[in-house]
């Protein structure tokens, strides 16, 4: 996933209209093809930006309503640009068991942010995700896809200083 | 081609009915009533609400009666014990996720689900309530929508998406967390809304309806120093009676009248009057167009102000042809402001004028351009719906139906027949055609020739040519925002070809079957319905004396003491307006 700093500025409707051309070019009049277009958006952005559904809506002649109600109806389609880091922390039924509550709420005080939020910076996007198959080592939480196991409390801000370096943010 | 018959049993007695009947539509035709709370005679079926199930002989399911086309030999059973039970625990489920507020609800006596769980007898919360916490939106003057109290029926969507091709509405989400909301999760007063209020008339509950102004109207009342002024739309006489056990359709002009002056009004005049203003200026704006070639043909009608807001989103192509006619109610408004309170000695200043409107976009109308402005003061303070004038007539302790009748007030009270079929589609068009072909011709159509028929009715476009001594005149009457691409695309392609315009003169009205069927009529409005008020609507007319707008003595003297003439520059000043286009989306 590319990081969500846009290359044009997204009031203008010119570039977001040539920008989303070279999309609706490939899949023009083929059926379901809204779904796919979509795709390719959050492929290059991290999330669907307001501005690209609005000319997208005027290239494929359907209402903004019906890109909205596809992009909330799949939980996989993003409004809002992701952190450049993604945390995930597993609530699957072993983790839920051995403490992934507190390892959340953790987060959420460190990074000042509730589940499904991002910071204000963009630097840390905060989730929860069912099972990510490591309940041998739970609780778990993985953070752009690497995973870490048997975390406790303590480790919280060594992972998160990790990460930003990893990153090199902040 | 013939079609075909399909005989079935339902509850053990023979049916008989067209291919492709839904057994819903065909146990109705069998004095059956199976409930529903999506399913709308407008509308199609969505199979939302699960609360028309039958059973089918032979058949495990049960299927929804409002999706299921009843089928050759079908033994259906539509009511028994064990359907009352599921139907029950349907609407116990629905209730869980509704608040229980309705005491405090817009829809209280005339909620779908209030009503259905009075008839259930449910007596008590028996699955744990889950109301999802989500603010109103009371951003856009008109509407109001409480998403808390929506059963995600699917009507309010499929009207604003299908019927008015607006699509302010939408679904969002997905399951239980599923929501109607404005398309793209903005404000109303930010989307496409066009404030048309075909959303409220359809909606079963208390989630979507009109902004409610009464108060504001009795504390206007109560103001010593204010002199307050009503005035009626064509369409309220003929619908406010459904509220006090009237037929559909029943004329209560004169009652009206006489409920207005008890309510408080000083003064109380005829919308009907001032649609006669409207043709003179708009059929003035046609002659002037047709004949002298002084501006853009087609000529299109821009009396609705749900049509004027669609129009300046969605065909901002057409802002030339637009009548610069102000509607009814605005003339009206500047015309007890100026004319009225002149001759009356009132100071306009403490002149407060309410509208009583079939409408929910005529509230947004009163302050659309300050053109709205035009008397110095707010031309109409406060446009009140139907429904609401019916709120307010029941506060009163009126017995409505005992009054005795009463008249007008004269200098903008008088009407002609042809001011009050405004309120019904193709009556604009037709009234500016009686007159038009005067001003033309210099003289009025022959008796035979004044109603024009082929514009009533309620096809969706109705298009005719009219004989003007020899010259025809092309026109096309649409309503329903949904009917109106086809004709503009039309004009759109002779333009773009270079070909002469299809139309000369085009009337729109963004309700189904026009004001009659607005979004502030009183509830329950079905085509059944629609043709009823129309009737009474042509009855009125016919019932007038005068039928033509030119010749209704209150519009000659109006004329002779005030405005000098049509499209003089006085008529300019205070009678005409401007369009221009605007965004779709406010964010």
């Amino acid at each position: 996933m590319s990081t969500a700093t846009l290359n044009y500025p997204i009031e203008d409707a010119e570039a977001a209209s040539i920008e989303i051309a070279k999309h609706v070019d490939k899949w023009r009049d083929q059926e379901g093809n809204l779904i796919m277009i979509l795709h390719e958006i959050q492929d290059e952005h991290g999330y669907v930006p307001r501005q690209i559904s609005m000319e997208l809506a005027n290239e494929l002649d359907v209402s903004l309503a019906r890109i909205y109600e596809v992009i909330t109806f799949y939980q996989y389609f993003k409004l809002t640009p992701p952190g450049r880091c993604n945390i995930a922390v597993c609530n699957g039924t072993a983790c839920y068991l051995k403490g992934a509550a507190h390892i959340l709420s953790q987060l959420e005080s460190k990074l000042d942010i509730k589940e499904g939020e991002t910071t204000e910076d963009r630097a840390f996007h905060l989730e929860t995700v069912r099972c990510i198959g490591c309940c041998g080592m739970s609780p778990s939480l993985s953070i752009d896809g690497k995973t870490y196991g048997r975390v406790r409390s303590s480790d919280i801000s060594e992972l998160l200083e990790e990460a930003s370096k990893e990153k090199g943010l902040r | 081609m013939i079609q075909r018959m399909i005989n079935a049993t339902i509850n053990g007695m023979p049916v008989k009915v067209p291919d492709g009947t839904s057994i819903l539509d065909a146990a109705r035709s069998a004095q059956l009533k199976i409930p529903t709370l999506c399913k709308h005679p407008d509308l199609l079926p969505t199979a939302a609400c699960g609360l028309c199930i039958v059973k089918i002989a032979g058949q495990g399911k049960f299927p929804r009666a409002c999706a299921t086309p009843l089928e050759e030999g079908m033994d259906i059973v539509t009511h028994d014990g064990e359907l009352t039970e599921i139907r029950r625990s349907v609407i116990e489920l629905i209730i869980s996720n509704h608040p229980n507020a309705c005491i405090t609800c817009g829809r209280n006596q005339n909620c779908e689900l209030q009503t259905l769980a009075a008839e259930f007898g449910i007596r008590s919360d028996s699955i744990k309530r889950y109301v999802r916490d989500i603010p109103m939106d009371r951003s856009n003057g008109s509407i109001v929508i409480d998403f808390t109290k929506c059963i995600k029926c699917g009507r309010c969507v499929q009207v604003c998406q299908d019927v008015q091709n607006v699509s302010a509405l939408s679904f969002l989400e997905r399951g239980i967390n599923t929501r109607m909301a404005p398309a793209g999760d903005i404000s109303l007063a930010e989307s496409p809304c066009i404030k048309c209020g075909q959303c409220a008339a359809h909606c079963p509950t208390g989630a979507i309806v009109e902004n409610d102004e009464t108060v504001a109207v009795w504390e206007a009342l109560r103001d010593p120093e204010l002199f307050c002024s009503a005035q009626i739309a064509p369409s309220v006489r003929v619908a406010l009676g459904e509220e006090f056990g009237y037929e559909a359709g029943t004329n209560l002009t004169s009652k009206i009248y006489a409920v207005l002056r008890r309510l408080g009004f000083k003064a109380v005049f005829d919308t009907n009057f001032s649609a006669d203003l409207t043709i003179m200026e708009e059929a003035s704006e046609f002659a002037q167009r047709f004949v002298h070639g002084k501006g853009a043909l087609p000529l299109i009608t821009s009396c609705c102000p749900a049509w004027t807001d669609y129009m300046e989103k969605f065909h901002h192509d057409f802002v030339d042809n637009f009548s610069t006619a102000k509607s009814p109610q605005q003339m009206l408004g500047v015309m007890a402001k100026t004319y009225f309170s002149e001759k009356m000695k009132i100071d306009p200043a403490k002149h407060f004028q309410v509208s009583i409107m079939p409408c929910t976009a005529k509230k947004y109308e009163l302050e659309r351009t300050e053109e709205m402005y035009a008397s110095g003061h707010k031309d109409v303070d406060i446009a009140l719906t139907t429904r609401e004038l019916a709120r307010m007539i029941k506060q009163s302790g009126i017995a409505f139906a005992e009054l005795p009748d009463d008249e007008a007030d004269s200098i903008l009270g008088e009407y002609s027949g042809a001011g009050t079929i405004f309120g019904v589609t193709g009556g604009v068009m037709e009234a500016a055609l009686r007159t038009a072909y005067n001003f033309v011709t210099g003289e009025n159509l022959p008796k035979e020739a004044i109603d024009v028929t082929p514009v009533r009715g309620l096809e969706g476009v109705k298009e005719a040519e009219i004989d003007v001594q020899g010259t025809k005149v092309r026109i096309a009457v649409a309503h329903g925002m949904a009917n109106v691409g086809k004709v503009l695309d039309r004009v759109r392609a002779a333009r773009e070809a270079g070909e002469e315009t299809p139309y000369h003169f085009i009337e729109v009205m963004a309700c189904p079957g026009g004001c009659i069927g607005g979004g502030g009529q009183p509830y329950g409005v079905t085509d059944e319905i629609r043709l009823k008020r129309a009737q009474g609507i042509y009855q009125d007319d016919r019932d007038c004396q005068v039928r033509f707008s030119h010749e209704n003595p209150e519009i000659k003297s109006i004329y002779k003491n005030f405005l000098g003439e049509p499209l003089s520059e006085r008529s300019h000043q205070l009678l005409h307006t401007h369009y221009k286009p605007r965004k779709v989306y406010k964010k």
